[in-house]
């Protein structure tokens, strides 16, 4: 400590490190802006002017799959959010049904019976190991598309009618009511947090914790089915789809493009994803397993109470970066004519020649949504990890 | 600590001297550039002035004269084409291609080296086109791109003639009995992203109220594939375009292009903004095939019309007399290679389109305006 005192600030330590973070961080800047300057000189020699107002600029295009209201006259910034949205529905119902999937095939991986064990094993194999364009490509080029034409239309009692244009299954038109259902929904929500509270606090006062998503669950749905019958006027009334002219109408519609994406997303990804949890599950030391069954938990119970909570430490930062792969891979959609935010983009920048501002928006998007990804995975990861008394 | 103190100034050092030597490239680079354009000023004015032979030397404008220079350097010509379009830019199995923007290519390279051969071609999508062209990837871009103001000011680039005037139609399946942009209501049309198409189809579905769902790929293959299995009702794009789809569907006789014309679709070569000598050698390149063919020369008899023609106009056209090849920037025999080694216009539009090839498309306004068509080349002289 002595010694550390009389230091000179140039000899210490802290202050050297502190100085050569500053001087790289410099370093990277003066390079950045240095290949900003490049590009902007280059391009302006060449009589383009880097500007964002094309954003304002009638887009004179249409999208077929948006989910705000989207026509040719709508300025090129909500032709973007349109492909934003797009984008984040595909990689939400991506990842859900990954993680689904992926948990369900890194479990089978484990399994004592050979049949379950290998079959897992060949899923992962042969997922793992095809190119995802590759995959998407053969999906929707020779899956979807194959189905039979709308006069054609396999018909499922529903109605569900799935031929190439898409499957169509009954769907609920929101009706009058239909807002103030919503509003009961919300109070509905309330309940059940107020019961898993009141549930948590119980268990920990008692030492005894019951099924507290459970019940949750079970107040919520109460409250729900509640209210419907409550309400003199149904909030949803049953949309059922039909054939007419081109095309089915009616009910709710999705496309062979986003089936092919969010399906081949989930498949490709729940091999990475299954992968994840077996190693998951793997890193509990054996100790804990025959720990539990002493205790005479059976099957169920060890996984959900030792098992996982365990494994969801080392689980948790690989799954985020599947989720990130997902979401970017998402992308890929422009082979296959699903108009998400790279395929509405480079219409955009094709129209208006905007190559370098699109790039640098498509860009920033991708990097905003990994970011609040990240974001939420991290604050999860923190949640289960080891708390250390 | 100390350790992990000096990788991090041993990192530094060799960022640091990885920048200061990228810097210094750079530098170096500039400095030579601007060399360069020094010592092209003096060559454009040696060059000239004994060729010109006494004309004032006109001013030249960055960028002047840069392209055809960097197009001798190199010995070839990069032409940006299509490979999916048969008839206007293919790749066949052979790995050679062809068609009519393909032959434009050659007719150049005709004009600047005398042998149709020296062409790389560089396939590139709707979507990059016009950045590669931009960024000087390259030389010239021929691959069936309309003539729009927006591009021509926008871009930053320059169209230089209309070879083909096209338009944009609907292709659909007889047996849906549909017989108009209105029969399609409802329906799924196919197109192909990133081109002036899918704007039109916008634009007109707007104007006859047509509510329709646009199916959007990045590849024509994937558009005509994604039509084929019955994925859309409609499928619209350039009628030459529709015409050399048809004869690749499984079955033929069972589509038929609509008698709509949504558009039109002037296609023709591109240049970038800035060089002025280059513009002009490619907009008399296509008008010397016009020209051609106006006068009646074709690759099989331009020799003989050499040796005994006395028509001012055909020697000033075949370089016999006047300069107006040297006035290009080119050998005094330019119009007579194009001609001779790739062939007029309606020779081009023949091989390519003509009656002996699987499309059979008629000329209609592509025919030369002495038979009532749209071409018409300013006089040579």
């Amino acid at each position: 400590m002595e010694r550390q005192r009389t230091t000179p600030f140039w000899r210490d330590e802290r202050f050297l490190q502190l100085l050569a973070q500053i001087a790289f961080l410099a370093l990277v800047a003066a390079m950045l802006y240095y290949l900003y300057r490049n590009m902007v000189s280059s391009l302006e020699r060449q009589g383009v002017i880097t500007s964002f107002r094309f954003l304002s600029q009638t887009a004179s295009f249409d999208i077929g799959e948006h989910l705000i209201s989207f026509t040719r006259n709508d300025t090129n910034a909500r032709a973007f959010a349109v492909g934003l949205l797009n984008t984040l529905l595909a990689s939400f119902l991506g990842i859900v049904f990954a993680t689904l999937l992926g948990i369900l095939i890194g479990v089978a991986r484990l399994s004592s019976n050979l049949l379950v064990n290998k079959l897992a094993a060949f899923y992962i194999e042969v997922f793992r190991n095809i190119p995802l364009l590759v995959f998407l490509i053969f999906w929707y080029g020779g899956v979807f598309i194959k189905l039979p034409r709308v006069k054609d239309a396999i018909i499922l009692p529903g109605p569900t009618f799935i031929s190439n244009r898409g499957v169509a299954i009954p769907w609920g038109m929101p009706t009058e009511s239909s807002n103030l259902y919503w509003g009961i929904l919300g109070v509905g929500l309330i309940v059940a947090v107020i019961v898993a509270w009141r549930l948590a606090w119980q268990g920990r006062r008692t030492g005894r914790t019951p099924l507290v998503g459970l019940w949750a669950t079970l107040a919520f749905l109460v409250v729900a089915v509640l209210g419907w019958v409550v309400l003199p006027l149904a909030p949803f009334s049953l949309d059922i789809p039909s054939v007419k002219g081109l095309n089915t109408v009616g009910g709710l519609r999705m496309t062979p493009e986003f089936a092919a994406l969010v399906s081949g997303l989930a498949l490709y990804t729940a091999a990475f994803i299954a992968e994840v949890v077996r190693a998951g599950i793997q890193a509990v030391s054996k100790g804990q397993v025959e720990a539990a069954k002493a205790l005479g938990l059976n099957g169920f119970q060890l996984l959900r109470l030792v098992v996982f909570p365990q494994a969801m430490r080392v689980i948790v930062p690989p799954l985020t970066s599947q989720y990130l792969n997902l979401t970017k891979n998402s992308s890929l959609a422009a082979a296959i004519g699903y108009p998400d935010l790279y395929s509405v983009s480079g219409t955009i920048y094709n129209q208006t020649g905007r190559a370098v501002e699109a790039a640098i928006l498509i860009m920033g998007v991708y990097l905003l949504i990994s970011l609040v990804t990240s974001l939420v995975m991290n604050w999860y990861n923190k949640k289960v990890r080891l708390v250390e008394r | 600590m100390s350790r992990k103190l000096l990788s991090i100034f041993a990192f530094l050092a060799a960022f640091t001297l990885l920048m200061v030597a990228c810097t210094g490239t750079k530098t170096i680079e500039t400095v030579e550039v601007v060399k360069t354009i020094e010592v092209e000023k003096t060559v454009i004015v040696t060059v000239e002035v004994p060729a010109a032979a006494g004309t004032p030397v006109p001013v030249a404008p960055s960028g002047f004269g840069e392209t055809l220079k960097t197009v001798q350097a190199r010995g070839t010509l990069i032409c940006g084409v299509n490979s999916q379009v048969p008839g206007f830019g293919f790749l066949d199995q052979q790995g050679n291609f062809s068609g009519l923007d393909v032959d434009f290519c050659r007719a150049i390279a005709a004009a600047i080296f005398g042998d149709p051969a020296k062409v790389e071609y560089r396939p590139v999508t709707a979507q990059e086109r016009f950045t590669a062209l931009q960024t000087g990837e390259i030389d010239v871009l021929i691959r069936n791109t309309t003539w729009t103001s927006s591009r021509d000011t926008e871009l930053a680039t320059n169209f230089v003639a209309t070879t083909f005037y096209d338009g944009q139609g609907m292709m659909v399946r007889k047996d849906s009995g549909i017989t108009d942009l209105e029969g399609l209501a409802g329906g799924t049309i196919c197109v192909l992203k990133g081109t002036t198409t899918e704007q039109n189809l916008a634009d007109q579905m707007a104007a006859h109220s047509v509510t329709y769902t646009p199916l959007v790929f990045e590849n024509p293959d994937e558009v005509a594939g994604a039509y084929d299995e019955g994925r859309c009702d409609g499928y619209t794009a350039d009628k030459s375009q529709l015409v050399a789809r048809q004869t690749t569907v499984a079955t033929p006789a069972d589509h038929i292009i609509l008698d709509v014309t949504m558009s039109k679709e002037p296609l023709g070569p591109v240049v970038r903004h800035g060089d002025d000598q280059w513009f002009d050698i490619v907009q008399w390149t296509v008008f010397a095939t016009f020209t051609g063919e106006e006068m009646g020369i074709t690759s099989a008899n331009i020799d003989d019309i050499k040796g005994s023609t006395q028509d001012p106009n055909i020697m000033k056209f075949l370089g016999l007399e006047g300069d107006m090849g040297l006035k290009l920037g080119l050998g005094n025999d330019w119009a007579y290679n194009i001609i001779k080694l790739v062939g007029n216009y309606a020779e081009i539009y023949d091989r390519n389109l003509g009656p002996d090839t699987p499309f059979n498309l008629p000329r209609g306004p592509n025919a030369s305006y002495l038979d009532g068509g749209l071409l018409y080349a300013p006089p040579i002289r």
